[in-house]
């Protein structure tokens, strides 16, 4: 079980990663943009989709990777008091009641959604130069369905913390600066301490 | 049950479920989809289970959030941060600053303070600007025997300062929510800004030249063998290059030279070329920025996905004109109402966190506006000043917290707490210039743009 939540947490991972990039393809895009409008007195005619077609395809793509990180606000101020089994009982419940449920209609509303765009072959109004978008409107099914599979691993973990009273351990990834940081010192104090009781006779 | 009784049990059942600690983005999508599909519930149209228009709804407000031009911004300025966060230029920044701060009383605080604001509005992080000024600037005022909670707070509030002063993303996203101009918004935002931080300074020289023991001056020999033609190198290296970097970033948006999501762009790319010439810009150090962008990015933009579905069916279900009869039949003066919504969001800081507040609670508040004749830029400043409170007061003190996580084992949560009041009192000092004298708001967007 733990193989398949991993395998999961691989695939939201590689792809919310693989998308993330999008961002310097919209840094370097819009800052072209602003260069030959002002340097060469050439706008171009397909960045502002760019632009958004870049972030939407972005934080789409990222949902998935981000619930697999924990990463998604949660109103904690009770939550963190519970001991985990409480915590992964109450979110078991809770993912077939608000998760699963919305998803899936994302899901299956966003194939219609697509579907209809696919079948004009549709192109963005926002400039004349017939940058399709399609392709965009099809980031919604897709990006739920990695949200569903990732739902499952999330309750794969529910479930495991049920048993063992343990949330599972995360895939090491990169994390915010404080968390690090944090992690950092905290190992310090108890290397620190460790340290100290060994040596608590040394001479000084 | 009418339809606006539903709409209040659906907010109250979702306050509820906030409080189990589910991620509320999918909480507010499942609800909104729930309460939706008996909202538009059409006999004639049910030929099959999911011949309902709550599944338009939502695919069509998913891809308003996709296509939303000012959302652009929001990645493009994180990116921008974490480049920022990574270029080792804070402290650089802090101990130029408290060279060149020698001759002031709390000179360490006052170059804390200075760092704290000048670092948080380029990243507009306040977790990395505590943890990594807390690590920097807090063991060195400690060791030069400033008081422990004077110490903290200084920290603590000027971290928090990146979210109010512009280029910040949580005006960006309260632009998108209320749907004003962010550029506006931004010119608002400055005077008020820099009065808050004024203030803060105000207290911390103040205070340290009243009582001296609180913060005392570093012993002679440390620091007069520096020159002034050295002190204006050092800034020039480390001060400079950062403020350059904002100077323009803000300025190319509040003269209209470019859109906020250009001009993000440009600060990234800026963000890119500074931590090159400081010579951090590794591979690993940009896949970390990318990586942790678009975990961002995801949490703040499905957010709106949530919220925008929620907040359709809501209103729909006529929930807003409930909460809107009942409020203006409390016949209430506009400085009451205001009074009144900023006490409500004060207390909706104490357990959540601003992108929860703005993106789901301030909406509720925003139609009453025009009733009581209040300007949603004047607001969204004053929310903005308010939410600078949400990271300061226990038990969700964020800035706190992290603060604690990096300080010496001997320092206590309470410590903290005791230095950050002082700050939270300048807060409200500022809110209270702020009612009675809204032109601090006005004035800049109203010289620029003569609205």
């Amino acid at each position: 079980m733990t193989d398949f939540l991993f395998l999961i947490d691989k695939i939201s991972a590689w792809v919310g990663k693989a998308f993330a990039w999008c961002i310097l393809i919209m840094t370097f895009g819009v800052s072209y943009e602003v260069f030959v409008r002002y340097v060469l007195r050439a706008p171009t005619s397909w960045a502002f989709d760019i632009s958004y077609i870049m972030y939407g395809t972005l934080f789409m793509m990222a949902g998935a990777y981000t619930l697999s990180r924990d990463g998604h606000v949660r109103g904690d101020v009770i939550y963190r008091l519970w001991p985990p089994r409480v915590q992964a009982g109450i979110e078991f419940v809770l993912y077939f009641l608000f998760f699963f449920p919305g998803v899936t209609a994302m899901i299956y509303a966003g194939i219609d959604y697509a579907s209809y765009s696919w079948r004009f072959q549709e192109v963005s109004v926002m400039s004349p130069a017939n940058v399709p978008i399609f392709q965009f409107k099809s980031i919604i099914p897709v990006a739920a369905f990695f949200l569903l599979l990732q739902g499952i691993a999330q309750v794969i973990r529910c479930v495991i913390c049920m048993r063992s009273g343990e949330w599972p351990a995360h895939l090491h990834d990169v994390e915010e600066m404080e968390t690090v940081l944090m992690h950092h010192q905290e190992d310090e104090q108890r290397m620190a301490e460790a340290h100290g009781g060994e040596g608590g006779g040394q001479p000084r | 049950m009418t339809d606006p009784q539903i709409a209040i049990m659906m907010l109250g059942i979702f306050v509820l479920t906030i409080l189990l600690g589910f991620p509320i983005a999918f909480t507010l999508i499942a609800m909104g989809v729930a309460f939706g599909y008996y909202a538009y519930y059409d006999p004639e149209r049910m030929q099959y289970f999911f011949d309902n228009r709550v599944f338009d709804l939502l695919v069509n407000q998913t891809y308003s959030v996709m296509a939303n031009d000012v959302l652009t911004a929001v990645p493009l300025f994180l990116f921008m941060g974490y480049i920022v966060e990574r270029a080792n230029i804070v402290d650089r920044l802090f101990f130029s600053l408290q060279i060149a701060a020698r001759n002031l009383p709390g000179s360490m605080a006052v170059a804390a303070l200075a760092t704290c604001a000048l670092f948080a509005t380029a990243t507009g992080i306040i977790g990395a600007v505590v943890t990594l000024m807390g690590l920097l600037a807090f063991p060195a005022m400690l060791k030069a025997r400033y008081n422990t909670s004077f110490a903290a707070g200084v920290i603590c509030a000027g971290g928090c300062l990146g979210i109010l002063i512009p280029p910040s993303i949580m005006l960006i996203v309260y632009a998108a929510t209320a749907g004003i101009s962010v550029v506006q918004l931004y010119a608002g935002a400055m005077l008020p800004g820099f009065l808050l931080a004024g203030l803060y300074m105000i207290y911390v020289v103040g205070r340290a030249s009243l009582n001296p023991s609180l913060a005392p001056k570093p012993p002679a020999e440390e620091t007069q063998d520096v020159s002034t033609g050295e002190v204006l190198i050092m800034l020039a290296t480390s001060f400079l290059p950062l403020a350059a970097l904002i100077l323009s970033v803000l300025g190319a948006i509040l003269f209209g030279l470019a859109t906020p999501s250009e001009a993000a762009a440009v600060g990234a790319l800026g963000g890119l070329v500074l931590a090159a010439i400081y010579r951090s810009l590794t591979w690993e150090r940009l896949k970390e920025s990318v990586y942790l962008t678009a975990r961002t990015a995801a949490m703040v933009c499905w957010l709106f996905v949530g919220s925008w579905t929620f907040a359709s069916v809501f209103s729909y279900l006529g929930g807003h004109d409930l909460i809107e009869e009942f409020v203006l039949g409390l016949n209430l003066s506009p400085v009451a109402f205001l009074i009144l919504a900023q006490l409500i969001i004060f207390l909706l800081g104490w357990p959540l966190e601003w992108s929860e507040i703005i993106i789901i609670f301030v909406p509720i508040f925003l139609p009453m506006l025009p009733h009581f004749g209040v300007d949603p830029l004047f607001f969204g400043i004053l929310v903005a000043l308010n939410l600078q409170t949400s990271f300061l007061t226990p038990p969700m003190a964020m800035a706190a917290y992290y603060l604690k996580g990096v300080a010496p084992p001997h320092i206590q949560l309470m410590e903290i707490f005791k230095g950050v009041m002082p700050f939270l009192s300048m807060v409200f000092l500022a809110m209270i210039i702020l009612y009675n004298f809204p032109q601090i708001v006005e004035w800049l967007p109203n010289y620029l743009y003569g609205r």
